[in-house]
């Protein structure tokens, strides 16, 4: 056993309003440099659809993620090794800016300065990249918001693979949901995998996946080799860039600034110990729908006395061995089981985690269009297809989408019979396998969201990876050119343009 | 001295020390002081158009010719003497090996060049750089393939055998190396110019990715067993930290914590 702390999250998409903010938020910290204009660390899209870049789920067309090859071992879809270097020159599974869409602005200016006209002055798009007009957009970054677009498009959703779904593209039976997406910091990260360079990297304190800017060379086989497109090529700078789970944050404690700002209170944050030793059985396990499966036993139980023994040996610092106790993470994912991986069949092992939304579901049976089982609503025959669900989170697998929708379902009853009845139903929560105390626990934690429940992130622990002595008199944070300051002019002799990127360099 | 000033005394005598010099420690003073342009610079995102054909021949193409004109230019000739391969026969070897690299390396490069001068993203984005470096290997590449016709009228190797001696007179300090190459057909001269006025600006574009090209296959290959990056900041290695937790353990028994770094 090599025990792990990673600072896993869950977002449940059943209170996912699709606001943006955290897209949003995330963009103006991040992504609103030149080169990066395109790229959404964080991006919310409306489901069914395409997504963004288009038919990113479609690994056929972008050979993302890994495959288990004839004799079990695991490779990156875009080909092993070798394979990858020969596509150094050109990489055929590489997205061109247009599959996300060309970044423009508005001729805002324009507006006041346009002299006396006939018409009133407009503002036209303009290109980011070239700075020309634009005289038709084509694309942006959620271009199917509120199910935007002819159904025929957007059904080319990979989600509809085995759904009869000629009938959702009908009024009466449409359907929507929301998917935030962001990088699934993996425990079997294909990006790093496919890197040349060795650029990105997982780090062990807390599972968060970087890109070393000093180190990528744009090579670009990280932006393939990632299956949630979650890579972006920062074409100004030539190098690779992606989410970074706001680690200056996540560092001293705070939550990411997506979920920090989420609107709904649907994101969580918590510490989830795992088994280094086990992922590469886990991510080889040779059926799909057991993925799902196999990465939870990759987790560990941080009540487990051996477990604690375990981290306590391989250096988890004791408040993170604290907080994997109450995590939130842990719990929806290994307590009550109802949150999923992203597209487990990826055998990238994400995680980021989901819970399928059930409100659509739940207020159509209220109103007894829906069957009911059992005085439980028949999650099988409600709104969104459950085999959509399936095949977005495990892998295709019903049974675990229905028994979290099902429990999620005896939520609602069971607090709606405590507090309109005044009423402890066990009934209610022993038909889903749970007791009335679990169930309002749940309810305190999915349902009323507070701050302090939703985040449990222990500090990192500087005192293990830095030695004051060697830091005194340092330069602390610089662009990459050490304390050096004797340079003049806005590049440096290498064309580099100074003061560009600001992201904290790490110390070894 | 002034009387016996010789212009290809600077070119082929002086220039070489230069163009190496700046290309050495340029490329490592880049590489140490300003590690975050290092880079490919790959234009692929913004179009896909023209590049993967054309960046394919013209890498493929220029590899081969790369590594022609080292092992044909410093192999020592006592090396050839000792093989008893004919003179003649290694022109032929590089004119027929050459002669097609160095073409399909000139389409590629004009698809890019064709491509990076019109292509209105591509255009916008180029630095000064980007252009200056593409055009002369450009011309380099068309000054190459051109003196092939001049070799064509010394299949003995004779001229092939000047060069080699020249370059190998560069690197072993021989002053006199310039002028072994005096008087030979001017495109010839005008080729190994221009090869070390871009040997001369390589550390200052983005050719440096070459040495990055040639470093992937090692690093990736060789000294990256498996295919995951891991990196710890903590200050010790986990099997010293067990260790260390270990024997703190044999101390304090099983209330020990995770031992201080």
């Amino acid at each position: 056993m090599k025990v792990r702390a990673q600072i896993g999250k869950v977002l449940n998409l059943d209170k996912c309003i699709g606001c943006h903010t955290c897209s949003v938020t995330c963009k103006n910290v991040w992504t609103t440099r030149e080169g990066v204009e395109y790229a959404w660390f964080n991006n919310v899209e409306t489901k069914p659809g395409t997504g963004y870049p288009t038919d990113w789920e479609n690994q056929k067309r972008w050979n993302g993620g890994w495959v288990r090859n004839a004799s079990g071992k695991l490779q990156p879809k875009q080909g092993a090794k070798w394979r990858i270097l020969a596509n150094i020159f050109a990489n055929p599974s590489m997205p061109e800016i247009d599959d996300y869409y060309e970044p423009f602005d508005f001729d805002y200016d324009h507006l006041k300065s346009a002299p006396e006209m006939r018409a009133f002055p407009t503002a036209r798009p303009r290109s980011k990249i070239t700075g020309e007009r634009m005289e038709k957009i084509e694309k942006g970054p959620n271009w199917e918001e509120i199910l935007g677009g002819e159904f025929a498009k957007r059904s080319a959703d990979y989600n509809f693979d085995k759904v009869q779904k000629d009938i959702y593209g009908e009024y009466e039976n449409t359907f929507m949901m929301y998917l935030p997406r962001l990088c699934e910091h993996c425990l079997n990260p294909t990006c790093s995998a496919s890197c040349p360079s060795g650029a990105i990297y997982k780090r062990e304190e807390d599972g968060i996946v970087l890109i070393d800017q000093e180190k990528c060379r744009g090579w670009r086989m990280c932006i393939s080799g990632c299956p949630y497109k979650k890579v972006y090529y920062n074409w100004d700078t030539g190098k690779s860039e992606k989410c970074t789970f706001c680690y200056p944050r996540i560092e001293s404690g705070q939550p990411t600034v997506c979920s920090e700002t989420c609107v709904g209170r649907i994101r969580y944050l918590g510490v989830i110990l795992y088994d280094a030793d086990k992922i590469e059985a886990a991510a080889s396990t040779e059926r799909e729908t057991d993925l799902y499966g196999a990465q939870l036993d990759v987790f560990l139980d941080p009540n487990d006395p051996e477990v604690i023994a375990a981290a306590r040996r391989d250096g988890v610092p004791e408040d993170w061995i604290e907080a994997a106790k109450i995590s939130p993470v842990w719990k929806m994912a290994m307590d009550w089981k109802v949150a999923f991986p992203l597209h487990p069949e990826y055998r990238t092992l994400p995680m980021v985690w989901y819970i399928p939304p059930l409100s659509p579901i739940q207020n159509a049976a209220q109103s007894g269009q829906i069957a009911m089982s059992d005085q439980m609503p028949d999650v099988r025959s409600l709104r969104i297809p459950v085999k959509y669900l399936a095949n977005m989170l495990t892998a295709g697998d019903e049974e675990p989408i229905v028994h979290a929708l099902e429990r999620m379902s005896a939520m609602r009853l069971y607090m709606r019979a405590l507090t309109v009845d005044g009423v402890r139903d066990e009934g209610i929560a022993a038909r889903v396998g749970m007791s009335g105390r679990m169930i309002e626990d749940m309810y305190k934690i999915m349902a009323i969201a507070d701050y302090e429940d939703r985040f449990a992130i222990p500090t990192a622990h500087r005192e293990q990876t830095e030695n004051g002595a060697e830091l005194r008199g340092g330069c602390g944070f610089t662009d990459g050119n050490g304390c050096s300051s004797g340079e003049s002019g806005k590049t440096t002799l290498f064309g580099g343009k100074k003061k560009k990127f600001a992201l904290p360099q790490e110390t070894f | 001295m002034f009387e016996s000033f010789d212009i290809n005394f600077v070119i082929f005598g002086v220039m070489p020390y230069v163009a190496l010099t700046v290309f050495l420690v340029g490329s490592i003073a880049r590489y140490e002081r300003d590690p975050f342009t290092w880079k490919s610079s790959s234009s692929q995102l913004l179009r896909r158009k023209q590049l993967i054909w054309g960046s394919i021949l013209f890498h493929v193409g220029i590899i081969v010719v790369f590594f022609g004109h080292l092992i044909g230019l410093f192999t020592p000739i006592w090396v050839l003497d000792a093989l008893g391969v004919p003179y003649g026969l290694k022109q032929w070897m590089a004119v027929l090996i050459g002669g097609p690299a160095g073409l399909a390396a000139l389409i590629g490069g004009t698809m890019l060049l064709h491509r990076r001068l019109t292509d209105p993203r591509i255009k916008a984005t180029s630095t000064v750089m980007d252009n200056l470096i593409l055009i002369l290997i450009w011309f380099q590449l068309v000054i190459g393939l051109l003196t092939i016709t001049q070799s064509l009228q010394h299949m003995d190797g004779s001229e092939m055998i000047r060069f080699m001696e020249w370059s190998q007179s560069v690197v072993t300090w021989n002053v006199n190396a310039w002028m072994t190459v005096v008087d030979v057909n001017w495109l010839f001269k005008l080729h190994i110019f221009l090869g070390l006025i871009i040997t001369t600006l390589f550390p200052f574009t983005r050719l440096v990715h070459i040495w990055s090209g040639f470093a992937a296959p090692f690093r990736y290959l060789v000294a990256r067993s498996g295919y995951q990056v891991v990196r710890s900041r903590r200050r010790r290695p986990l099997e010293e930290r067990r260790r260390a937790f270990d024997r703190r353990q044999g101390v304090d028994g099983p209330k020990a914590h995770a031992p201080a770094e």
